[in-house]
């Protein structure tokens, strides 16, 4: 690891101005970063700690849904999530170990994007809005390809906004090795239709299933798959799954997801 | 009824104290006085010519003392190799140089070619990147075939072919065997390959050299099995240094599985920058280093054939197998695919013919070398698929296939075709074990109910022998061996009563403080609490040959019994001169020399005060004192065996398999501790289960490790296995040591894997799916999807 700087402002406003320095970049859990900074890949001079603001941490019910801070760790939302979204809770009990649970944030894995991670399934299905400093991003203009998001240079996500549905499951088969998610597929029933999710297979990120929405929204049961397929073509393929068997994957976890709503 | 904390009891391990609590203190924990920091810049292509590496900007970064290449260390000597093989021909094997730096050429990602000693670890690091190497990229060998088929390409430039040896076993067996195979009725044939594992042990391996400017002497901290093979292979082979100046000490070291027998490049390499700078030098392994630099293990191909007739009899066995050896020739790269791997190819069936051949191969990859099991795992991985596939071909039950074709216990001593005495056993009766424990008849039930929830459940044998106790020093002298591997110890009895046994094995997790002090109360009568087992430091243990190949109790233990003996024999002429009896009336037991047939008696602690303390002792004919040594060169290898039943669930749709349940009836002899023995069968059967399901190292056709850490290397955890019952109750005791005790570190590793594979194949015929014969390790849920969709 190379040398950095370490500040921790405790509000929005403070963390922006530091993120505006040369070589800054947003600290929240460190689960990401840190790893990459040991191996020497990221070398920030300057690291701004999100984990200190007060208003960034912590659930809440709105009217528009489950408001959640971003820089909750994954820990509150698999205990404090878990009367109002269940499905989303179980999501995040489920990312990682422990430590990682007890230190990494939504807002960290979100604005990370990485294409096997887990939220950005629950956030896609969901309809979620992405709150930063700035703007409100619907989450189905923030995701935009592997790493990939909408957010500006500096920009810091600070809540994250979930319409709460009827029904929901997130079904995750984890890599082996990683854990990540080889596939996850949420599903989510809210009154104008089905939304259905889907991390870890395709090349250009989290991705929604238009034609399993569809036939979802018109039968609620795992037999309305009958008959579609996700094309392997734009699956990725690596050493734990080639192409075909992660669109296997895809209708084999939706169908198990829809069952388990 | 074992004695308490003697023989046979459960005793708690006494260093889990230590290392639960975080005071283990391992190679990481040392720091010296003025030490300075190790950093190794190390290859990231597989294969490449070394055209110039410049140090210049890197020399004058801040904080560093000095800079390293091959060039340094070109006059010293390579690291050798413990095994000479000869071909079939006739030809003694290929031997390159292994140098301390790569020199000329890099052979592997991961290959060290220069090394920073700066005054922090980050300095060091900061100045391996500012070295710039003129490296030219040349075409990998990866592939065993390929690098055999193509040798225009060559991982040496001075081997040919890119083979080490074409090894034969035993190579006047060969015409009967393929008369065998002409005549039999059916032959079975099968192409498998045993998957190349990463050691992972949880401490990586670490190096401090010490070099006192006064007294000339060397000092080497670090993560080894075995430190006087070390010290050998540095002062005799590699650097030249008297070996009475070269002390190594590994102190805790937190697991090795194979991994750390070895000399590597970085000892010599501290210990050479310790003597430039006359300051300490510290290099501690990261995980990234390790994956790419820990001597890794298995990687054969192999294709096996089996010779029956339409009853199922055993007529003869056939193997052809390319070996892995990685880019260089590690310590014992050599006899790991042939002498622990050939020579079990008899496994506990009376085979009259059996023949075996192995290629061994250099590729640019990380050496390859001995790790759990070492050549034993690959032997019975690949006999008991042959089995289960010959038994499936035949229509036979894989049960009786086998029970027909063990040896009887009339059969023992049984030379094998292969080369090995196997002193006793009893097969039959693990195998019987193994029946009664899993509930056979329950089986179909538990079949319908899986399917009815979906899934395809299928049970999964095998049935192992292993020879263990490495080993008879002058049969594997004939073989090939540079080194004996007898064992020794010290028993050194205080004034007071307490001893201190210096032991030549030493324990990085196995437990040994533990039960060497059970060994030596039962023997000596003193509460284990009054007895320290002293391990690891050159300067203190008699010459001892470490520990692998299960061969601790079997071969060192041995040691300490024959020196607690002569302590015992010692012990009664003290005795008889302060009883006034002959040596001949005085019994020893329980901790008491008494007079036969009479009260008279002296317990051991008034013994070993008289022998520090003799005022009224036989000084005209016996030397004060009480502290014996003894060697012990076993007469022959162990055997134990067993028989393991694996039950799994697979699910159908994602290829996912989920073991229900593992049972395993051993037989190791005779047990010393039985909790103990318990933890090595659980935790090798989950190394086991790691290979067949989960890990595997993996390389693209560039040789760049696709697999160099845990988000891609998938290591088995808890809740990856299944709970694990263990049975050693069918034991037949070693015939030749004085325990009768056979070594269990290895055997879960070496059962394991074929009884899961067979398990996950049963599961998919029972299901219908037939058209699968084989699926290669590891099973991952993308294979065996793929093999069912395929
Ligand atoms: C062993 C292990 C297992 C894991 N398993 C899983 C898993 O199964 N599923 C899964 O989904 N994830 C998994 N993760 C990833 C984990 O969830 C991380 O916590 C998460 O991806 C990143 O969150 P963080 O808070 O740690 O972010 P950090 O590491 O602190 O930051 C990540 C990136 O996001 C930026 N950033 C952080 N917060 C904000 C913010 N509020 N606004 C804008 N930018 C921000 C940072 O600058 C950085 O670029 C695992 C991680 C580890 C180490």
């Amino acid at each position: 690891m190379h040398n950095f700087e370490l500040v921790k402002p405790s509000t929005v406003q403070d963390a922006v101005a530091a993120l505006a320095a040369e070589g800054a970049q947003a600290l929240s859990g460190g689960q990401t970063l840190l790893p990459s900074m040991k191996q020497r890949l990221a070398a920030p001079d300057v690291l701004v700690s999100l984990t200190g603001i007060a208003e960034m941490r912590g659930i809440c019910l709105s009217d528009r849904g489950l408001a959640i801070g971003g820089a909750t760790t994954h820990a509150t939302i698999a205990t404090e999530a878990r009367a109002h979204y269940p499905a989303l809770a179980d999501q995040a009990s489920h990312i990682g170990d422990p430590a990682v649970r007890n230190r990494g944030t939504i807002g960290g894995s979100l604005a990370n994007n990485d294409p096997s991670a887990c939220y950005p399934s629950a956030a896609l299905a969901s309809g979620a809005t992405i709150v930063t400093n700035q703007r409100e991003i619907a989450a189905d203009d923030y995701f935009q390809g592997m790493f990939t998001t909408a957010l500006d240079e500096g920009e810091i996500i600070t809540s994250v906004i979930f319409p709460i549905p009827e029904k929901a499951a997130y079904v995750k088969f984890a890599q082996p090795a990683s854990r990540f998610a080889l596939v996850g597929v949420f599903v989510a029933k809210y009154p104008q239709g089905v939304r259905v999710a889907v991390t870890g297979a395709s090349e250009e990120g989290v991705f929604r299933w238009a034609e399993a929405e569809a036939a979802l929204s018109s039968n609620f049961s795992a037999t309305a798959l009958e008959g579609l397929s996700v094309p392997a073509e734009g699956m990725i393929a690596d050493l734990h799954g080639s192409k075909d068997y992660r669109a296997a994957l895809v209708k084999v976890l939706t169908g198990r997801a829809v069952t388990a709503a | 009824m074992p004695k308490d904390g003697g023989i046979g009891a459960s005793t708690k391990r006494r260093e889990d104290i230590r290392f639960l609590t975080g005071k283990g203190r391992y190679t990481a924990d040392i720091n010296l006085r003025g030490q300075a920091f190790a950093c190794f810049l190390r290859s990231d292509v597989a294969h490449g010519r070394i055209n110039g590496i410049d140090t210049s900007a890197a020399a004058e970064m801040p904080g560093v003392l000095a800079i390293l290449t091959g060039e340094d260390f070109k006059e010293v000597g390579g690291n050798p190799t413990g095994w000479l093989v000869q071909s079939r021909n006739g030809e003694t094997m290929k031997e390159p140089k292994r140098p301390v730096l790569a020199h000329g050429k890099v052979r592997h990602v991961g290959d060290a070619y220069a090394m920073v000693i700066a005054e922090t670890f980050e300095q060091a690091q900061d100045a391996c990147d500012a070295i710039t190497a003129d490296i030219e990229e040349l075409p990998a060998i990866v592939d065993m075939a390929a690098a055999v088929a193509d040798a225009s390409n060559r991982v040496h430039d001075e081997i040919s072919d890119n083979i080490v040896f074409d090894w034969g076993w035993i190579e006047d067996n060969r015409a009967a065997v393929d008369a065998a195979f002409a005549a039999a009725p059916h032959v079975t044939t099968l192409e498998l390959v045993n998957n190349r594992l990463s050691p992972n042990p949880m401490e990586p391996r670490a190096s401090i050299g010490d070099f006192d400017p006064g007294t000339g002497d060397y000092k080497l901290y670090t993560t080894s099995q075995n430190p006087h093979l070390s010290r050998l292979l540095i002062s005799a082979f590699v650097m030249g240094i008297p070996e009475n100046k070269l002390t190594v000490i590994a102190p805790d070291v937190g697991g090795g599985f194979g991994s750390k027998i070895y000399h590597y490049g970085e000892e010599a390499a501290v210990l050479a920058a310790s003597k430039l700078l006359n300051r300490p030098v510290k290099w501690v392994c990261d995980r990234s280093e390790a994956f790419m630099t820990d001597a890794h293990g298995r990687d054969h191909v192999t294709k096996i054939e089996l010779a029956t007739d339409m009853e199922g009899n055993f007529l003869a066995l056939r193997t052809e197998t390319l070996a892995n050896v990685g880019a260089y020739l590690s310590n014992f790269a050599t006899c790991t695919p042939t002498f622990l791997h050939g020579t079990l190819m008899a496994g506990p069936y009376k085979t009259p013919h059996v023949y075996v051949n192995v290629k061994a191969v250099f590729t640019n990859t990380v050496p390859v070398d001995a790790y759990r099991g070492a050549g034993r795992p690959e032997a019975t991985y690949s006999i008991e698929r042959v089995i289960d596939k010959a038994a499936r071909e035949l229509g036979l039950d894989p049960w009786e296939l086998r029970a027909k074709n063990f040896l009887t216990t009339d059969q023992f001593p049984y030379t094998t075709p292969v080369g090995l005495v196997y002193d006793t056993g009893n097969y039959h009766a693990t195998l019987d074990k193994l029946g009664e424990m899993i509930d056979r008849n329950g089986f179909e039930a538990r079949v319908a109910e899986s399917r009815a929830r979906g899934k395809l459940r299928g049970f999964g044998l095998s049935t192992w022998i292993e020879a263990c106790g490495i080993a008879p020093s002058n049969l594997v002298g004939v073989l090939g061996a540079r080194v004996g591997l007898f064992d020794s110890a010290t028993v050194r009895v205080n004034a007071t009563g307490n001893i201190s046994v210096l032991v030549g094995a030493h324990s990085h997790g196995q437990g040994h403080e533990t039960v060497f002090a059970q060994v030596i109360s039962d023997k000596l009568g003193v509460p284990a609490s009054s007895i320290e087992i002293v391990h690891g430091d050159t300067s203190k243990i008699p010459f001892g040959m470490g520990t692998y190949g299960s061969r601790s109790l079997a071969v060192c233990g041995s040691a300490m019994v024959k020196a607690a003996d002569k302590i015992i024999a010692k012990g009664k002429k003290i005795a008889a001169h302060m009883l006034e009896a002959s040596e001949d009336d005085i019994v020893f037991e329980d901790g008491a020399f008494s007079v036969t047939g009479t009260d008279k008696q002296k317990t051991f602690g008034e013994i070993a005060f008289s022998a520090y303390v003799p005022h009224n002792y036989p000084l005209e004919t016996l030397e004060p004192g009480l502290e014996e040594t003894a060697f012990y060169d076993p007469s022959n290898f162990t055997y134990p065996a067993g028989a393991y039943g694996c039950e799994v669930e697979v699910d159908a749709e994602t290829g996912r398999v989920e073991i229900v349940s593992f049972t395993c009836a051993d037989d190791f002899g005779n047990v010393i501790n039985p909790m103990i023995v318990e933890g090595q069968v659980h935790g090798g059967v989950a190394q086991g289960i790691g290979q067949a399901l989960m890990e595997s190292v993996r390389y693209n056709e560039d040789g760049q490790l696709l697999t160099g850490s845990y988000m891609d290397y998938a290591m088995p955890r808890a809740d990856d296995l299944p709970n694990i019952t263990v049975d050693h109750s069918c034991a037949t005791p070693c015939t030749h040591n004085p325990l009768g005790v056979k070594g269990c570190g290895e055997a879960g590793a070496i059962g394991s894997p074929p009884a899961v594979v067979n398990a996950v194949l049963d599961a998919l015929h029972r299901g219908g799916i037939t058209h699968v014969t084989h699926i290669d390790m590891p099973l991952t849920p993308s294979r065996v999807w793929a093999a069912i969709n395929g």
